[in-house]
């Protein structure tokens, strides 16, 4: 294992998620003190600032890593934003790895935080057909509409049901039960989500995550700088995948209206390409993982990436739910956090939140929602435009 | 209401498909180095298989029949800039392959098309409908 290359994971805190509708400054800097007090170590001892941007009114420049190093109190330390949609929170956790690495600095804050409009993610307004993303909006086309055509495909060909897909929220409803930063603390039933309205045949309501405001932070740091605090045995960041994908695409991704022509090149699913690289930087494989948070945007795709992050065969992904390896107690649990379905999405926050619950996994501090000797974790999530990532976690 | 009236033959995409009802095509463009489609028409002017350096684009009508990937309803109103009528009144769409393009093409589904009488791996055509705004479109129809 190529351990020289990791990093250690010294604090990790979080906001709730919810609909607050209060800044997301404020969120972040509750998210970034709580790592902090985790880590035991000062503000002023931070040497780095990363943080992890969105996209509001086409216009970037306020969810910036220096906003949160201002709110915390300006002192001086290095300074990145990242973009890179649902990705957004590996990207600015790449580029602290980076500079720890590379000697810049010995120890960083990571953090995002959102506060989201209400109901459908929807395009900037105009006229503007060279915008893949107004275009499908303007045919009627909205995010559900991609998740639901992969879910019925799932169907088609592997003979998956929409029971099945309720059995992923009643799982991840149970799962986030337990968690105190879930917005949704609620069991459900297969009934439950059979009842509630249809979206985009065949996902109902349930089916589908909201959208959250939320804020989540990790205090890293080089290895030596952990050994120095006597915290030599801090979970570590083996893996960051932010890979492009490959062209030509194998899948319709949104927002496109057309999947690539595979005439020249063959066709390549960019989903399973940001795994394989994260085991391959790893030096870790898929049958060592103990637990995955993935982003279960729906509940069939929660499917999808148990396949692609091959933790089962194409198509058995399903089986392996029906047979409780993915529920807490089983071999394999998949989304411990409770998931999407538990918290809703809030993209600059979501890829750290991930590595926040992998952190808690592997510590042995989850509580009811506790992996039992979990040792490696795997997160995997994808977003607009190229971006997707999957970060490998372990001690 | 006093709506300017739409001329039934005003595409929703301008050049993005051909006005012709009987059999209307969709336009895309093909690298001429490497041979590679382009729906909507690549207008960067460079080639993005990663291994052309083609710069050179000719029209290219697609097929208009392929197999069905999967489908599914927009049963929830669409955000702007989607123009729906009152009272909204849902949808299907599909995800059609080109077998000879080697591409998946999304399309709302033929109006009065059922949902539980589809299957992957139908043949499906291409034909032109009006959006709720009156705006013809190019959508997938089980192909007769």
């Amino acid at each position: 294992m190529s351990g020289d290359r990791d990093i250690a994971i010294l604090g990790v805190g979080m906001h709730p998620w919810g609909k607050w509708g209060r800044n997301f400054v404020d969120y972040g800097v509750k998210a970034a003190r709580d790592a902090l007090t985790d880590a035991g170590i000062r503000w002023r001892d931070v040497q780095f600032v990363s943080g992890a941007a969105t996209i509001r009114n086409g216009y970037p420049g306020q969810v910036a890593g220096a906003t949160f190093a201002q709110a915390l109190g300006w002192q001086g330390a290095q300074v990145n934003t990242s973009y890179a949609a649902c990705a957004s929170g590996s990207q600015a956790l790449a580029a602290a790895r980076s500079k720890i690495l590379s000697g810049e600095c010995e120890v960083a804050l990571v953090v995002g935080a959102d506060t989201t409009p209400k109901g459908f993610l929807k395009p900037a307004p105009g006229e503007r057909p060279d915008d893949p993303d107004w275009v499908r909006f303007r045919l009627g086309i909205t995010n559900p509409t991609y998740f639901a055509l992969y879910a019925r495909r799932r169907m088609e060909i592997y003979g998956d049901t929409q029971e099945d897909f309720a059995r992923v929220k009643v799982k991840n409803a149970a799962h986030g039960f337990e968690n105190p930063y879930a917005r949704y603390r609620k069991q459900f039933t297969a009934a439950d989500v059979a009842a509630s309205a249809m979206v985009a045949d065949p996902l109902r309501l349930m089916d589908i995550c909201a959208t959250s405001d939320g804020a989540a932070a990790l205090i890293v740091c080089s290895v030596e700088y952990a050994r120095k605090l006597g915290r030599g045995d801090a979970p570590r960041i083996a893996a960051i995948s932010t890979v492009t994908p490959s062209f030509a695409s194998e899948l319709l991704e949104m927002p496109d209206i057309a999947t690539d022509s595979a005439v020249a090149c063959a066709p390549q699913s960019f989903r399973a390409a940001l795994p394989r690289k994260a085991y391959e930087e790893a030096g870790i494989g898929p049958e060592d993982v103990n637990v995955a948070e993935v982003y279960d945007l729906s509940t069939a795709l929660e499917l999808d990436w148990i396949e692609d992050l091959q933790l089962c065969k194409r198509g058995e992904a399903a089986a392996m739910l029906r047979e409780g390896i993915t529920t807490l107690g089983g071999r394999l649990p998949v989304n411990p956090s409770g998931g999407l379905a538990c918290f809703g999405e809030a993209v600059p926050a979501q890829a750290l939140a991930q590595v926040c619950e992998l952190t808690w996994q592997l510590r042995g501090q989850a509580g009811k929602r506790q992996v039992e000797n979990a040792r490696v974790g795997i997160t995997a999530n994808q977003g607009l435009f190229g971006h997707g990532s999957s970060v490998i976690v372990k001690r | 209401m006093s709506e300017p009236q739409i001329k039934p033959s005003t595409p929703v995409l301008e050049g993005w498909f051909t006005l012709d009802e009987a059999a209307p095509q969709l336009l895309g463009n093909r690298c001429s180095a490497c041979g590679t489609y382009y729906f909507p028409k690549l207008k960067t002017g460079y080639c993005r298989n990663p291994d052309c350096e083609g710069e050179v684009f000719e029209e290219a009508p697609l097929s208009r029949s392929g197999t069905l990937w999967s489908f599914t309803s927009a049963s929830y109103q669409p955000p702007e800039p989607y123009v729906a009528s009152e009272p909204f009144q849902p949808f299907g769409i599909a995800a059609v392959e080109l077998a000879h393009e080697r591409m998946t093409v999304l399309g709302q589904l033929a109006s009065g098309t059922d949902l539980r009488t589809l299957k992957a791996g139908m043949q499906m055509e291409l034909v032109l409908e009006p959006l709720d705004d009156g705006k013809l479109t190019w959508k997938w129809k089980v192909a007769s």
